[in-house]
This record gives structure tokens, C-alpha cells and sequence, in this order.
């Protein structure tokens, strides 16, 4: 009896075995006539996005990846230069207070499920989207518009601060209107000279009707009015898109499926990469960046752009040390850029000579920085006597949680080896953290800090990061003449004599030097011998619209 | 029997309350606030962090958050991630998977590793048991991630003869690969384990009365002999299966395999502690359940042990 009993088990593990050895898999990664196609699609490298998809609430680059090509706004952004172009609006014609935009739209555009794109479309929401009450993480992006302090009233202690702010007493701003079906009037609360640079981001994209009626459904099954509309989505694993044949735009795409594959390893998806069984990559992994192997591997399929943001080394100026400016400028002069370049990054990297990015369309930096970001070990030194010396440990904090180790370790050492004192680092575990330090203003030293342009003028580097009341001010640096400089572009009566004053204002940074400027570092991905066109926005985020198979033979 | 299945059971309810509780609370004791790092350098509006602040209950004290997520979890709601997805959704997608690479990696351990340790043992000294010996010490000196990877490039970039990573809904053939990767550390426990144990059991005096009664050496080796020295294997193979089924980060990560293993790291990374929560409370039970499991099998295969 009790022999049949161990039977069973045994019995049971053997026939899984056969099971197993039944089917092997293949390979397979030519071009044929079914590549592009949703039996074959072209595949792309994604991870889960943090946050859901809608427009108003998702701001990371996986989100974005699903978002670009799911919606268009008022205006996108050429994936290559990052130029803003109309694409919804027909036109948008500012008023002579400069503070009314009036928006006309191009007619016969439908969301992916046939409903037609209208004005109302568009302001319900940007409402939506502003409201405190929906919490969107966008909300802030809608500040400029007349009213928007009625439905998102700010804290009336900073954020830290123990008091709540009020409830909002709107739903809807002011400063939206519509007019009829295809046109709508943008109210400002003061003049904004490049506003109309600004609505390529994604939180001002217009949203169906299901989306208000039907959230829960909605975000599940997202519905845009882009050039590829969802298709499918396992969460975790994949999300496909498909080619949005009714779509209107100049940037529709030409390959019909798309499959975003999550990706937990950036080496597995370089060997499939390699082996054509990945389309698109948008981060290369560390092993294969040491000495650019990449490169040499992957020859003219490595795309490496200029990256439209910057690395910067803030400065706690609420830290009594760091007030003198003779000591940030010593800082500044004894950090080797170049060598921090050529040996950190391999070259993919251009050394910063100011605040706003290189190669930024509307004005790249023309050397705001000026002579503190030359590396000059006798001038560090000197300003460092000037400054009085520096007591104790200088200690750079920076998130352990993205790949900074390197490069700060470099920067460190540069500062110790020229200036002749003990700096130490300080590695925050999670960006979380990190963030919250910073918000605080619980740095005790200089810390990294990165930021990427969210639309393409240099005020996104300035207004935000050093202005008083800037919403990403974390140094404390407050310069009457810099807001006043900023102010004055603000109002400046065209985006391209804006754009010029903003760079003037990066010049007073040049004179105060609130952080030390270090470095942007290049967009890096590859495509696959699949595809014979393909490229990563400014972003990184892969600009589906661009892809094109190759021919089959090739 | 019944009753001590029973009993073992009722045992299951503090142990699942107590691990719970200490997850729970190891989770979102992870120092600064989740939502914090959400929106990138420009930091989140306070009426976002607000809210999800509520929503996950995190204003209240631990313990009544810990009440407040026991409840959700007994109506059958695992809660959802920040970005909106049920986790019951992301456990149904990734157990096949994770339940399929186990037993993959199972039937290899098992089938290859006994039988080279019975093969070995019945053989003696001798080149095959030298074999078996350096090529068991050669699999667990190498990491399954330096494994993983040269087969990784071996077989899948160099002679394509497997795909180098699986992808979402992976069919069994091409688990094979990773299954053997992930396989290749226990199998070698195994066989040297079974080796042992026979090569112990081989002197025994039972075995010894069977011989000299007259019983055929097939039957004297698989019944007598084999059975006996099964009991370590098994317990070893019931914990193994235990912490398979836990998902294995590093192979699924090698091969891009969307298991449980995966599901967790990235919850952990992202501090999504509903996820981690929600996991790691099935895993617990999934291991106890193993464990009683191994030892109602310890009946089945010694009779000496009886639990009654």
C-alpha cells in the first residue's frame, strides 16, 4: 500500500518533465513583410510607468514614451531639434495686452474612438488638469493661466509648513474661454512671451469626453488623439500601440504596431538589441558604455544626441558657509570639466560654460558662466583665500538610487586635489529622499542636481531653478536683479527678443553663481537592423513617429 | 494525519499574521516619502502628495493602517500601485510564469541531480564519481548570474540558437534555458546530497539483511536503499521549490522573464509598498504550505515517521 502512495508524487514530477522537453523556442529576426505589423511588431525598450496614464498626472519618461505618440497638442516638439511647430492649432494670435492668446483650431481631428477634438476638449482639460481637488501632479504647469490660483490656491506656509491651503473656491479658471467649437481664448495673469513655446508639453493635451465620464475605464483603456492609439497592455510586461489610420498631423508614424516591452535589466536589453530581437534602446548599460564599446559594436545604429538639460552642483545658501561668493566661485574654478568629460563619460558629454543647456534651440548658453567654469587651480586657490578658507569637510550629496557615483566621485576629488581640503560624499538612498532633503533645505553641502528642459526656451532653465519665488528654487539663491531680469523677458513682445534677455539674465547667475554648472550628457540608444530610421527626442524618450522598417532583403 | 494537517494549519494563522506585520511595517518604515520622488526634479504639487498620502492610509498610525490593509486583503483586495494597477492583476500575470520556471528548474535539479547521485554511489570510486564531483563544484562556484549571461551570449547572441531573453507570456520551451540556469545550483546540491546518503545507506544493516534474504539488487537499491535516502532530498527539494516559487531575481532579471521575483525587486525600488506587501504575504503562505507539504511526504516515504 504504502508504496503506491510514493508513486504519486514521483509519477507526477516525471510527466512535467515531459511536458517541458516538448516545444523549443526559435529564433527569428529578419525583415519581412509582416515586420511593423501586430504579429510582428517593432519592439521598444519601456519599464513601468510611476505614475497612470493620463496627460495632467504622468510626468516620467516611461509615461511619456505612451503619451507623445498618443496625443498632440496645440503645438509638439520636432523630435530631432526640439523646435516647437503648431500641429492642433491652426494658429494662435496673442492680443495686443499681450496677455490673451486667442487658439483656433484645425477642424476634422477625431480621438482614437471618432469623437471630434473641439475647444472644449482642450479647456476641460486644462481645468481638470489645475484643479487641487484631482491632485494631478502636472497642476503646476497651468500656473500662468488667469485663475488658476482659485482652483490650486498655494500653501500659505510653503509646503513644509504645518497649515493646509485652503480649499479651491473654482473649478474652472478664469482665463479659459471658449468661443465655439474650433476656437478658445487663453487669458494670462501677466504677459508671457513664450507661452506658446510651452504648450508642447503633455499636460496640455485635449482629452475625450469618456475620460470625464468614465475615469476608471478610461485609464485602462486609454483614449488620445495622436498619431498611434492603444492597443493592448499587460502591466508589467507590455504595451502595444497601433498606427491611428484617420490621423490628420504631419507626424504621423509609418510603422503600424508597436510593442513597448518592460525591460529589468539594461544589459538583457543591449543583447537583444544586438541580436535583433529588441528595435529601439534608450539606455545604455555600463559594461558596454566602458571605453564606448557600444560604439564599435553597434556602429551608424548608435544614436548619441545632445540631451536638452543639464547637471549642475547646487549650493545651500541657506547654510550660512555658502553665502560668500568668493567660496562658490572658488568651487566652481577648481572642478576639471573636461577631464571629468573625457575620462566619466567617454565624451558623451559636453562641459557646461553656463546654466542653459548647449545646443538649446532659442538660445543655447553663450557662456553665462564665463571664466568660474574654466578650470584655473592658482585662481581656486585665490578665491578660496579671499573667501576666507573653508573649515572642516565639504560633503557632496547626491541620490545612490541613479548612476551619479562616478562622476561625483571625480568632482570630489577635483575639488580636494586643487583646493587642498577634505570633501567627503554623502549618497541619499532613494530619490525620494532625496527630493525631500531638498525641499526642506536639509543639504548641509553642495549637491547634484539635474534638470531637462520642459519646453524649448531658456527661460525653462532660469524662471523655475533661481528665481525667488521659483517652483524648483532648492538653493535659496534670491537676486532682486536676476527676477527683475526675468520678469523684463517675460514681457518681452516677441519669443525671439524674449529668448535673448533670458539669456542676459543667465549672465547675472554668471556673477553670483548660485550653483556650480557641470555638465550635459548625451542622449545615448540604438536601433536595430529592423529599422532603417529611428531616433530618441531630447528626452530619450524614442519618437515612435520617426521609425521606418527597413526593406526586407536589406 | 487529518489532525495534524489541522493543527499545522491553525500553527499557519499567527505566523501569517506576525510576518505580515512585519513587512507591512518594514515597507513603509522605508525612510522618506514615497510620493516625494514622483515628479522628477521639480518636485510634486503639495495637493498630490496629499492625496495619495490618504489614499494609502498613510496619515494614520501603523497599526491601524495594518487593520485598515488586513481588511482590504480578506475581502480578496490586494490594493492597487501607485500608477493605478490592481496588484491582484500583476500577481495573475506573473505567477504562471514564476510557476512554470520552478518547475522547469525543478524537474532538472531533480531528474538529473538524483540520478547522478545514484549513479555515482552504486558505481564508487572511480572517474564518473570523479566527474560528477568537479562538475558539481564547478556549478556552485559560479554565480547564476555569471551562468545566466554566458548563455545568455553563448547560445542566444553568438549561435542563436535560443532567443537571449524571453518576454511576456513566455511558452515552456523557452523557459527551458533559463529553467536550467536557474536549476543548475540545486542540482548539484542534489546530487551530491543523494551521493551521500546513498553511499551511507549502502552500509546499512537493512540493506545488508536485504541482500543476504535474496532480494534482486534492482529491487534492493529502489526500494530499500533509494527510498531511504530520498528523506534529505526531498526536504531539500520541498524548501527549494519554496524559495523558486519566491520568483529569482537575478535569473529573471539575466532573461527578461516578468516573474515574481522581478515584480517585487521593482516594487521595492520604487517603494511601492502595496506591491511589495501584496507579494510577499502570498509568498509566505505559499512556503508554509510547502513545508507541511514536505513533511506529510516524510510519512509517506520513511515509515518510522508517523504523525499521529
Amino acid at each position: 500500500m504504502r508504496k503506491r502512495r510514493m508513486v504519486a508524487p514521483v509519477a507526477a514530477s516525471l510527466s512535467a518533465a515531459l511536458l517541458a522537453a516538448g516545444c523549443g523556442g526559435g529564433g527569428g529576426s529578419a525583415v519581412t513583410e509582416a515586420t511593423g505589423t501586430l504579429e510582428d511588431p517593432i519592439t521598444v525598450q519601456w519599464a513601468e510607468p510611476q505614475s497612470e496614464l493620463v496627460p495632467t498626472n504622468s510626468n516620467d519618461t516611461n509615461g511619456s514614451q505612451v503619451l507623445n505618440p498618443m496625443f498632440t497638442g496645440l503645438v509638439e516638439y520636432d523630435p530631432k531639434s526640439f523646435e516647437p511647430k503648431n500641429a492642433m492649432a491652426e494658429s494662435i494670435e496673442l492680443s495686443d495686452d499681450k496677455k490673451t492668446y486667442t487658439v483656433k483650431l484645425k477642424q476634422g481631428w477625431k480621438f482614437h474612438n471618432g469623437e471630434e477634438v473641439t475647444a472644449d476638449n482642450f479647456v476641460r482639460a486644462w481645468n481638470y488638469g489645475a484643479y487641487a481637488g484631482n491632485a494631478q501632479q502636472n497642476a503646476d504647469m497651468f500656473k500662468a493661466i488667469q485663475g488658476f490660483d482659485a482652483v490650486h490656491p498655494a500653501d500659505p506656509d510653503g509646503e513644509s509648513g504645518p497649515k493646509k491651503p485652503p480649499e479651491p473656491s473654482a473649478e474652472k479658471m478664469s482665463g479659459l474661454k471658449v468661443v465655439d467649437d474650433h476656437t478658445f481664448t487663453i487669458t494670462l495673469k501677466k504677459p508671457f512671451s513664450v507661452f506658446t513655446t510651452k504648450l508642447g508639453y503633455q499636460a496640455f493635451s485635449p482629452m475625450p469626453e469618456t475620460f470625464f465620464e468614465k475615469k476608471e475605464e478610461f485609464v485602462k483603456n486609454p483614449v488620445g488623439n495622436g498619431p498611434y492609439k492603444f492597443e493592448s497592455r499587460t502591466p508589467q510586461q507590455s504595451l502595444t500601440l497601433t498606427r491611428y489610420k484617420d490621423y490628420k498631423g504631419e507626424d504621423a508614424g509609418s510603422v503600424d504596431a508597436v510593442k513597448l516591452v518592460v525591460y529589468n535589466k539594461a544589459q538583457t536589453a543591449y543583447q537583444d538589441l544586438k541580436s535583433d530581437n529588441l528595435d529601439v534602446i534608450n539606455v545604455i548599460p555600463t559594461s558596454a558604455l566602458a571605453d564606448n564599446r557600444w560604439k564599435d559594436e553597434l556602429g551608424d545604429r548608435a544614436i548619441s544626441k545632445p540631451r536638452m538639460g543639464i547637471t549642475v552642483l547646487n549650493l545651500p545658501m541657506y547654510k550660512e558657509k555658502f553665502k560668500n561668493p568668493d567660496l562658490r566661485k572658488a568651487l566652481s574654478l577648481a572642478i576639471d570639466r573636461d577631464k571629468i568629460v573625457k575620462q566619466v563619460f567617454n565624451g558623451e558629454a559636453t562641459a557646461a560654460t553656463g546654466w542653459i543647456a548647449p545646443d538649446f534651440p532659442g538660445g543655447p548658453d553663450k557662456g553665462s558662466c564665463g571664466e568660474w567654469c574654466n578650470y584655473d587651480k592658482a585662481k581656486a586657490k585665490e578665491y578660496l583665500q579671499k573667501a576666507g578658507g573653508f573649515d572642516g569637510q565639504l560633503t557632496l550629496s547626491y541620490n545612490a538610487d541613479g548612476a551619479h557615483k562616478q562622476w561625483i566621485t571625480a568632482v570630489a576629488g577635483s575639488i580636494r586635489d586643487t583646493l587642498g581640503i577634505k570633501v567627503g560624499l554623502n549618497a541619499v538612498p532613494t530619490f525620494g529622499t532625496y527630493q525631500d532633503q531638498m525641499d526642506n533645505d536639509e543639504m548641509t553641502g553642495p549637491f547634484r542636481y539635474g534638470w531637462v528642459a520642459d519646453y524649448p526656451t531658456p527661460r525653462t532653465f532660469l524662471k523655475p531653478l533661481y528665481t525667488s519665488s521659483g517652483s524648483a528654487n532648492n538653493t535659496g539663491y534670491s537676486s532682486e536683479k536676476f527676477d527683475n531680469l526675468i520678469a523684463k523677458a517675460d514681457k518681452a513682445a516677441t519669443v525671439d527678443k524674449a529668448n535673448q534677455l533670458y539669456n542676459e539674465a543667465a549672465s547675472q547667475l554668471g556673477k553670483d553663481v548660485p550653483s556650480i554648472p557641470l555638465f550635459t550628457n548625451a542622449v545615448k540608444g540604438a536601433t536595430s537592423n529592423r529599422l532603417a530610421e529611428g531616433t530618441l527626442n531630447s528626452r530619450t524618450v524614442p519618437a515612435i513617429s520617426t521609425f521606418k522598417v527597413a526593406q526586407a532583403g536589406e | 494525519m487529518g489532525r495534524y494537517i489541522l493543527r499545522r494549519l491553525l500553527q499557519l494563522i499567527p505566523v501569517f499574521i506576525g510576518t505580515t506585520f512585519i513587512i507591512y511595517s518594514l515597507v513603509w518604515a522605508i525612510p522618506g516619502n514615497p510620493f516625494a520622488g514622483m515628479c522628477g526634479p521639480r518636485g510634486c504639487p503639495p495637493a498630490f502628495i496629499e492625496q495619495m498620502t490618504q489614499e494609502y492610509n498613510l496619515d494614520k498610525p501603523l497599526p491601524v493602517q495594518y487593520v485598515l490593509y488586513l481588511g482590504q486583503l480578506f475581502s480578496g483586495n490586494f490594493g492597487q500601485t501607485f500608477n493605478g494597477i490592481e496588484v491582484s492583476t500583476l500577481i495573475q500575470n506573473a505567477y504562471p510564469v514564476t510557476l512554470k520556471l520552478a518547475t522547469i528548474a525543478l524537474v532538472f535539479e531533480a531528474v538529473i541531480g538524483i540520478a547522478a547521485g545514484i549513479l555515482t554511489a552504486l558505481r564508487g570510486k572511480g572517474f564518473v564519481d570523479n566527474l560528477v564531483l568537479a562538475a558539481t563544484l564547478f556549478l556552485i562556484a559560479v554565480p547564476v548570474f555569471v551562468s545566466g549571461f554566458i548563455i545568455q551570449v553563448v547560445f542566444g547572441v553568438q549561435l542563436e540558437w535560443i532567443q537571449p531573453s524571453v518576454g511576456s507570456d513566455p511558452t515552456i520551451g523557452q523557459l527551458i534555458a533559463p529553467g536550467l540556469v536557474l536549476g543548475s545550483l540545486s542540482m548539484a546540491y542534489i546530487a551530491r546530497l543523494t551521493r551521500t546518503a546513498m553511499f551511507e545507506n549502502k552500509r546499512a544493516d537493512y540493506i545488508r539483511t536485504a541482500t543476504a534474504k535474496g532480494l534482486k539488487p534492482r529491487r534492493v537499491v529502489s526500494v530499500h536503499m533509494l527510498r531511504n535516502s530520498l528523506i534529505p532530498v526531498i526536504t531539500f527539494i520541498g524548501t527549494d521549490f519554496g524559495a523558486l516559487m519566491g520568483g529569482a531575481i537575478v535569473t529573471e532579471g539575466v532573461f527578461n522573464i516578468h516573474g515574481i521575483g522581478g515584480l517585487v525587486f521593482d516594487a521595492i525600488k520604487t517603494q511601492e509598498g502595496v506591491t511589495v506587501t501584496g507579494v510577499v504575504t502570498l509568498l509566505v503562505v505559499v512556503y508554509l504550505l510547502m513545508n507541511l507539504l514536505v513533511d506529510i511526504l516524510y510519512a509517506a516515504l520513511d515509515p518510522r515517521i508517523r504523525y499521529d
